[in-house]
């Protein structure tokens, strides 16, 4: 499997779940107005993890356990933000986050607007999102693509252990609501992050991998996997550039048009479901800006449209895998036309 | 209002004071519907006539650091407030300087200065707010209190079920208003709800509950006094049902096929105003001329809000994409 490598001398292995708990830790530390709310946040360690220890660091007040009811505690968030505290709102799954999304949509992403710029909501929220742990149809879901159709809130989806440490922070100095996703697939994963790794910036897309060939678009959970296929196809002579979004709204479109000018080929990888799809936007946007450069029509790597299975071999064959991320590619030279 | 104690301040003053704030709406909202048939304002119109005394026997006991959440029926409680009547009228019109900039209109009047958190339009969807206010204040160790308005429509939501949870749970310093005028829209109270008794339902979740009668507005001020009065001193949440009736239809759309005329003019005699102000004069406290005078007044503020409305700018359309994002 591909890793970043860290060329900084003073840097350690940690796994993404520690270094979400580092971000947690340090924002804490560095502000007494953020605190964590959410379902087993405090006691339980939270459902992944993630929280683990931090009752015993900051207390019951700034780790903060929540009833069942998520719309409840996310619009407690909102408002708390709206008041000048900033809270880190958790919610265990993307699934869940639907019992919030009137909040969510009618309240944090509306609120600057409808008062006339009055009221601010620098919320942030995270969630856990994705497929592969077995879990079915109601918790495996990646509808960050959903929320990432919703003017008024910034989506974030950090993919290696740098952005899982670095972006926290810079999404609480936003003066908006950013909402955050974690595919669960990732929080087991370790990588080097530097000692002194820190606040990353939230509005730029990131080349994981330089290429010539082929530009191969993708975020979160579905990056390792688009690199892996880019480690196979070089071994078939194809040198495939892979664009982690990082920010699914706003879209970063100069990085990912540059590198789509530069190899005149796209395929994007999406763990959401094909139909109206953040990869359905983010083609649109390539045939809008750089049809002209373009050697071969746009391809696709998307979940199969079925809510997610619970047998691994159907729920694997439901989400994009390397195999057809490289077939998905060899088409996409496959069928090139003139120029070149 | 500097004044605390649950005892209503029952001068002569006062007592027109609360009468004028129920008038200034009424007559307000009177206006508005007016308007609304000359097409000046669009889109939904919610009107609170009947029911003025709930916003004015609770925001004037407020101190200005105190927080208000309404619904979208909120004309009367951001004036109380003391949300300017020129630029709520803007409001109304869609103009520019509305007190939500033109963008909300009725249902969503905001106003930073007077902590006045909107004119929330999704039935229940104000309530979760109103605990995240609550709960930086009460993290910061802060003494406002943060009142949510919402009508009995609310009560079915879930989110008025996680919202009073929470508010009792953490002992935050919410007044939770209920402005129970019996329909929900259309369907009544009986047709909604297990539990009629609205109070009886928030006393469940452990804390202090109250119904009072939401048409008398001396009895309404009295309970919000000592609601507020116990929130700052235990800091904990306080419900209060407010029984009152809307004498006009839901929106300006409601053709009112679920309710008697009868029913209506039965609750009009016990309007907030006219009893009120009938009691006032029976016992003297309003003077020949004086009701008159104060409708006068009145009515020359709603003349210049109006006129301030018309004249005032559109929002050009280059800024249609604002307040989207904080300007960087």
């Amino acid at each position: 499997m591909t890793t970043v490598q860290n060329t900084l001398a003073e840097s350690a292995e940690i796994t993404y779940r520690d270094a979400v708990k580092e971000a947690i830790r340090d924002a804490m530390k560095r502000d007494p107005r953020v605190f964590l709310m959410g379902e087993d946040v405090g006691r339980y360690g939270g459902c992944y993890a993630v929280s683990k220890g931090l009752l015993d660091e900051f207390g019951a007040d700034r780790i903060r356990d929540t009833p069942l009811s998520e719309s409840g505690f996310t619009g407690a968030g909102i408002g708390a933000a709206m008041a000048g505290v900033r809270p880190i709102v958790e919610l265990m799954t993307v699934n869940f986050s639907l019992l919030a999304l009137d909040q969510i949509l009618n309240n944090a992403a509306t609120i600057r607007h409808m008062s006339g710029g009055q009221f601010g909501v620098p919320v942030v929220i995270r969630m856990a999102t994705g497929a592969g742990r077995q879990l079915a149809a109601q918790h495996s879901h990646s509808l960050e693509g959903w929320y990432a159709h919703i003017p008024g809130i910034k989506i974030l989806a950090p993919a290696t252990v740098e952005d899982a440490r670095g972006m926290l922070w810079t999404a609480l100095e936003d003066p908006d609501p950013v909402l955050i996703f974690e595919n669960v697939m990732l929080y087991n994963r370790t990588g080097s992050l530097a000692a002194d790794a820190g606040a990353v910036a939230i509005d730029k897309a990131a080349i994981r991998r330089p290429g010539s060939d082929v530009t191969l678009i993708t975020y979160g959970g579905s990056l390792w996997k688009t690199l892996e296929a880019a480690d196979r196809l070089k071994g078939e002579g194809i040198d495939a550039e892979v664009v982690d979004l990082r920010t699914l709204r706003p879209l970063d479109d100069a990085t990912i048009m540059a590198s789509v000018a530069k190899t005149r080929r796209a395929v994007i990888v999406d763990e959401g479901w094909r139909s109206g799809s953040l990869a359905a936007e983010i083609t649109t946007r390539i045939v809008e800006q750089v049809f002209w450069e373009l050697d071969a029509p746009v391809g696709r790597v998307c979940s199969e449209e079925v809510p997610i299975p619970y047998p691994a071999h159907l729920e694997q064959a439901s989400i994009p895998q390397a195999d057809q991320i490289v077939a998905a590619t060899k088409q996409t030279l496959g069928t090139m036309g003139s120029g070149g | 209002m500097t004044e605390s104690g649950d005892k209503p301040r029952l001068t002569r003053e006062h007592l027109l004071d609360l009468l004028r704030h129920m008038i200034r709406v009424r007559m307000f909202e009177d206006k508005c519907a007016e308007l609304y048939t000359q097409e000046k304002i669009r889109g939904f119109l919610h009107l609170y006539d009947g029911e003025e005394a709930v916003a004015a026997g609770i925001i004037p006991v407020l101190t200005p650091a105190d927080r208000v959440v309404a619904t979208y029926r909120e004309h009367g409680h951001a004036l109380v407030r003391g949300v300017s009547m020129t630029s709520v009228m803007a409001e109304m019109f869609g103009k520019q300087s509305g007190c939500s900039g033109g963008r909300g209109g009725s249902m969503h009047l905001f106003d930073a200065a007077t902590n006045f958190y909107g004119g929330n339009a999704i039935v229940g969807g104000g309530l979760p707010l109103a605990i995240g206010l609550a709960l930086a204040d009460h993290m910061r160790g802060d003494d406002h209190v943060t009142v949510c308005f919402f009508g009995e429509g609310a009560v079915a939501e879930g989110e008025f079920h996680e919202s009073l949870n929470l508010a009792s749970l953490w002992n935050l310093p919410v007044l939770f208003v209920c402005e129970n005028n019996g329909y929900a829209m259309g369907t009544a109270l009986e047709l909604t709800e297990s539990e009629t008794d609205i109070h009886a339902k928030a006393a469940s979740y452990n804390m202090t509950s109250e119904a009072v009668d939401g048409m008398d507005v001396v009895a309404v001020e009295a309970a919000a006094r000592r609601a507020v009065e116990t929130i700052r001193r235990d800091g904990k949440p306080v419900f209060l049902e407010c029984r009152t009736y809307r004498f006009r239809p839901h929106s300006m759309f409601d053709a009112q096929l679920y309710r008697d005329k009868a029913e209506v003019a039965s609750w009009r005699e016990k309007g907030p105003i006219v009893r009120f102000q009938g009691w006032l004069r029976e016992n003297e406290l309003a003077h020949a001329g004086e009701v008159e005078a104060i409708e006068k007044e009145i009515q020359a503020e709603i003349d210049a809000s109006v006129a301030f409305a018309e004249a005032a700018e559109w929002e050009p359309l280059a800024d249609l994409t604002k307040h989207v994002y904080a300007e960087a």
